[in-house]
């Protein structure tokens, strides 16, 4: 009797664990022996224009560990230090990373296994059960630092990485992905480069290992995308600001593309992938010079003259002046009402001047009369038609670019909290007072008009692999209507950016020209403007912050400036941070760049390549 | 039933029917033995080797007459705690117990001798004093029991020392004794308890009673033969995976499948049904062994075979009780089927005791 009660008692718990609650355990059962392995997408790889890879892939050997399965982690690390010189600071990142990985899932230990290295431990990897040696991609910008301001670099995903992902509902496909784009092209094109994990559902033993595959879902490389940036003429213009603080921004004012953004001094951002040494980023954030700072976006500078042909659109399309207009200059002039007195650059005046020689010998006085009578609310309302004030849109996280400063009455209330003077107003005609500009806006405004007024946004993805392979004939589909903006200022009289154009033409090749002495023996025409900003030192923006500004109080020299002067096909920004006078410094650098692009061995090339990108006009 | 004739079963002293349920779990053992070992030739060969001993021991130990074990008893029971003093003393360590006697060609578990000697002893020190024993006999009877027990549980084998206190004291129960002795039995069990917690146990072994009531309490660690047993139990739902399909067992989730836990493979592979039939099988082989201890001509004869049957089902509830967490893991192994030889052979040994009960009647009668 007992027994078959007891036996019942048996059957009855079995039951139980079997037909009650089997779905239960059979889930159970199945996260035993069922691991999905997600996989990494390889990231798209960026090239310039003519195809050079400027970000690629390499293959390097990564040590991971699973530490929640390891017993005696730290005897483990005692005899990995024998074999894959494993230290003590792998150890101590390693115990930071560890955190945020799931349990179960390898940690990585050590990156960059060298050869001998990945041998030594192949031979004890029995000892290891849980250690393991995985292939990683690793991103390698080959041109290092000449790169660093428009790629940005790929980094260890950190906690805010992790929210932001979170956020955005990409966290899983991010599963398997060690670094994300931080800055530049990298970040912005993040999505693109990216590509889509895969998964291996696998099944394993009690000890982890893999028995077999179940199921595989490859993942989805990352798109290659294309940049228009040409190399060679980055690399020329890195090598002509060697050793200098200063930018240059080139862009094909047909259409936008920008053909070269430098800012230097830079840093390699080879250094950044996977995590640079702290003590490496405290030397880039306490060096004087500022490496880490671009210059492009981010550098404020006061425009100073070169602001003058677009103070001149506005001032004629407003009637302040006309064409004809004339004033006399007699080295100074007064604030009316007041004893206040406002120099020309030119002591003994430029006599009687209008519009064409105000702009071809820069005369102040003219355009601190145009300010006077424009007053500070229509200079305000015109420039920011011209994109003073406002970011460019350029392909850059916004983070990454600053707005500069396009001073208003608002803006000062704002920012100093007092009210605006008409003495401020003055020196905004002349592109000084509270008025700065970055590199990019200079370039942009200056594209607004050579185009009359038709404003592309300055960009950089020229294309990406999806468009070439979308389109019949190879060829990559390009719109460069996608970058057309919104403007009024297409509305403007012909005839007056005929006018303005005219006299930066003269400023290169007229007979007063500043810069005739640069331009004297050049086989094409072109035109420009130069500026020469009084230093505040460099003008800080919110996002970037380095406390003090520059001791020298050299002059910025600021040039911009386009080629060929009828059917422009590079368009350039110039500041050259404590670079003396625009007209000739500023002016040289832009001589020599216009050179090589337009009569150098890279014209050859460029031709080759015309048909290919189709920026016919 | 017919004796007059006396078939070729007789002749060698063996019943047929309680042989061929015995023959039926060992084929069953051997058939869940592939599965369980991971598909082991080698240890299939053992396995059979092991069966052959097994039945062997089973004929041999049947040959003898019920009266010379009566006779032999005291000396077997000498031998054993001779033995059992040796293992304590010289013992080969195996999963932090001292268990095995090395003797060059096998190793052996001698605790699984007290598993024949002490009911032997016991039913023949009863026997000789009638029954219902007396309290002064019972004292000694649990003295008998008890020193070997001792002995075993110091190994520390716990689960062994619990079987072999079971074994006599089935024999002093199927003897007749008086309920007030039974009680009183318990109040010292109940007081004997929290001293075998603090005294006598094993860090692991209070570690398993503590996990049994909650398994979920250290699933990597202690918890984990629980629930994995547990796991594969259930997951194998009505019809089970299949035959070699157990995910659970093949790919080494369930600790010590081929052995102790071989009951949570049956269970994974062959579902609810296949347990069911094992349970039947088991079943019927009891209720022979009783019949064969309800048909004995002598008192030592019936509280042997009696005793012998009721230690067997003991075996197979502690086993199937603990595989799927009703009882703590105590590691006793499920008989017939689980993997190793001592405990077979023995058992085989036991089996052979019962049937010399069986078949012997009429020679006893004749010479009483």
């Amino acid at each position: 009797m007992v027994i078959i009660l007891l036996v019942f008692v048996l059957l009855a718990n079995l039951a139980d664990l079997q037909i009650l609650n089997f779905s239960y355990y059979s889930t159970k059962s199945n996260n035993n022996r069922i691991e999905i392995i997600p996989i990494p997408p390889s990231r798209g790889m960026i090239y310039d224009r003519n195809g050079t890879p400027l970000a690629i892939n390499n293959i390097t050997y990564q040590l991971n560990i699973v530490p929640d399965k390891t017993k005696n982690l730290n005897e483990q690390f005692e005899q990995l230090k024998k074999i894959v010189d494993l230290t003590d600071e792998d150890i101590e990142n390693f115990q930071k990373e560890r955190r945020n990985y799931r349990a179960h899932r390898p940690v990585p230990l050590k990156e960059n296994l060298t050869d001998k290295q990945i041998a030594r431990f192949i031979v004890d990897q029995h000892r290891f059960p849980f250690v393991s040696i995985v292939k990683i991609q690793h991103r390698y910008y080959p041109y290092g630092s000449s790169l660093t301001h428009i790629l940005g670099y790929i980094s260890k995903i950190n906690s805010q990485d992790k929210q932001r992902l979170e956020e955005q509902n990409k966290a899983s496909n991010y599963v398997a992905t060690f670094n994300i784009g931080k800055m530049g092209i990298e970040r912005y094109y993040e999505d693109v480069l990216h590509g889509t994990a895969g998964n291996e559902k696998v099944e394993v033993n009690s000890r982890g290992r893999i028995v077999r595959l179940l199921e595989q879902h490859p993942p989805q490389a990352g798109e290659d995308i294309y940049l228009s940036i040409n190399l060679k003429l980055q690399l020329y213009i890195e090598s002509l600001l060697a050793g200098r603080k200063a930018s240059v921004v080139a862009i094909d004012p047909n259409n936008g593309e920008v053909l070269a953004m430098v800012s230097t001094p830079s840093y390699d951002s080879n250094d950044f992938v996977g995590g640079i040494s702290s003590k490496k980023y405290k030397e880039l954030l306490n060096d004087p010079s500022k490496p880490l700072f671009n210059r492009a976006l981010l550098g404020a500078y006061p425009p100073a003259s070169t602001v003058k042909p677009f103070i001149s659109i506005a001032a004629l399309s407003e009637g302040v002046v006309s064409p004809k207009s004339v004033i006399n200059d007699p080295g100074w002039w007064q604030l009316p009402g007041t004893e206040r007195r406002y120099r020309d650059w030119l002591k003994w005046g430029h006599g009687r001047v209008d519009v064409l020689r105000a702009i071809e010998e820069s005369v102040d006085t003219y355009f601190y009369q145009v300010a006077y009578d424009m007053g500070i609310d229509r200079l305000n309302l015109w420039m920011k038609k011209f994109g003073y004030g406002e970011r460019t849109g350029i392909d850059i996280s916004p983070n990454e670019e600053s707005r500069a400063v396009m001073p208003s009455r608002e803006w000062k209330m704002k920012r100093h909290k007092k009210s605006w003077l008409q003495g401020d107003t003055i020196p905004v005609g002349i592109g000084q007072g509270y008025w700065t500009a970055t590199p990019m806006q200079m370039v942009k405004a200056l594209s607004i008009m050579i185009n009359n007024g038709k404003t592309f946004t300055p960009h950089f993805l020229l294309y990406k692999k999806s468009d070439i392979i979308n389109t019949n004939q190879n060829q990559p589909k390009i719109e460069p209507s996608k970058y057309v903006e919104n403007n009024s200022l297409i509305n403007i009289n012909p005839a007056y950016w005929a006018l303005a154009k005219e006299g930066m033409h003269r400023v290169m090749f007229g007979s007063h020209g500043t810069a005739r002495k640069v331009y004297a023996d050049a086989k094409y025409q072109a035109a420009g403007k130069s500026g020469t900003a009084q230093v505040y030192g460099l003008k800080e923006n919110e996002t970037y912050n380095a406390n003090h500004i520059p001791e020298h109080l050299r002059d910025h020299a600021l040039f911009i400036a386009y080629a060929p002067y009828d059917k422009p096909k590079i368009a350039l920004a110039i500041v050259l941070e404590n670079g003396g006078g625009g007209s000739s410094n500023g002016g040289a650098v832009a001589r020599k760049i216009l050179d090589y692009y337009l009569e150098g061995d890279n014209s050859a090339e460029l031709k080759d390549d015309s048909p290919n990108i189709g920026h016919e006009d | 039933m017919s004796n007059i004739k006396r078939s070729f079963w007789q002749k060698i002293h063996i019943d047929p029917l309680f042989c061929l349920f015995i023959t039926l779990l060992l084929g069953y053992s051997l058939y869940i033995l592939w599965s369980a070992s991971g598909q082991s030739i080698d240890m299939m060969q053992k396995r059979v080797i092991q069966i052959v001993l097994g039945f062997f021991a089973m004929i041999v130990f049947a040959q003898f007459s019920p009266r010379t074990y009566e006779k032999w008893a005291p000396y077997l029971y000498v031998v054993c705690i001779i033995i059992l003093l040796l293992v304590d003393i010289f013992g080969y360590t195996s999963k932090g117990a001292q268990r095995w006697l090395d003797l060059g060609v096998i190793r052996f578990q001698p605790s699984e001798i007290a598993k024949i000697a002490v009911p032997l002893m016991v039913a023949k020190f009863i026997h000789r004093d009638g029954c219902p024993p007396p309290l002064k006999t019972t004292v000694q009877t649990l003295a008998i029991i008890g020193v070997p027990s001792l002995l075993v549980a110091m190994q520390p084998d716990l689960g062994t020392a619990i079987l072999i206190i079971m074994s006599g004291i089935f024999i002093i129960f199927l003897a007749g004794i008086n309920w007030r002795f039974i009680l009183f039995a318990l109040i010292l069990i109940a007081i004997f308890l929290p001293i075998m917690w603090f005294y006598l146990m094993h860090d692991y072994q209070r570690e398993r009673v503590l996990t049994l009531f909650n398994p979920e309490r250290d699933p990597n660690g202690t918890g984990y033969h629980i629930l994995q047993s547990k796991t594969a139990i259930g997951s194998g739902g009505i019809w089970g995976k299949g035959w070699l399909q157990g995910t659970q067992s093949q790919l080494e989730f369930l600790p010590e499948r081929h052995t102790d836990f071989i009951f949570s493979v049956i269970a994974e592979e062959f579902g609810f049904i296949g347990s069911i039939i094992l349970l039947v099988l088991f079943l019927c082989l009891i209720i022979r062994g009783l019949i064969i201890a309800s048909q004995a001509q002598t008192t030592f004869g019936r509280i042997l075979s009696g005793g012998l049957i009721l230690v067997f089902f003991v075996y197979v509830f502690i086993n199937i009780g603990m595989v799927s967490g009703i009882l703590p893991v105590v590691g006793v192994p499920l008989p017939l089927i689980s993997y190793g030889g001592s405990s077979l052979v023995v058992l085989m040994a036991s089996f052979g005791i019962m049937m010399s009960i069986h078949t012997h009647r009429y020679m006893l009668s004749k010479n009483i």
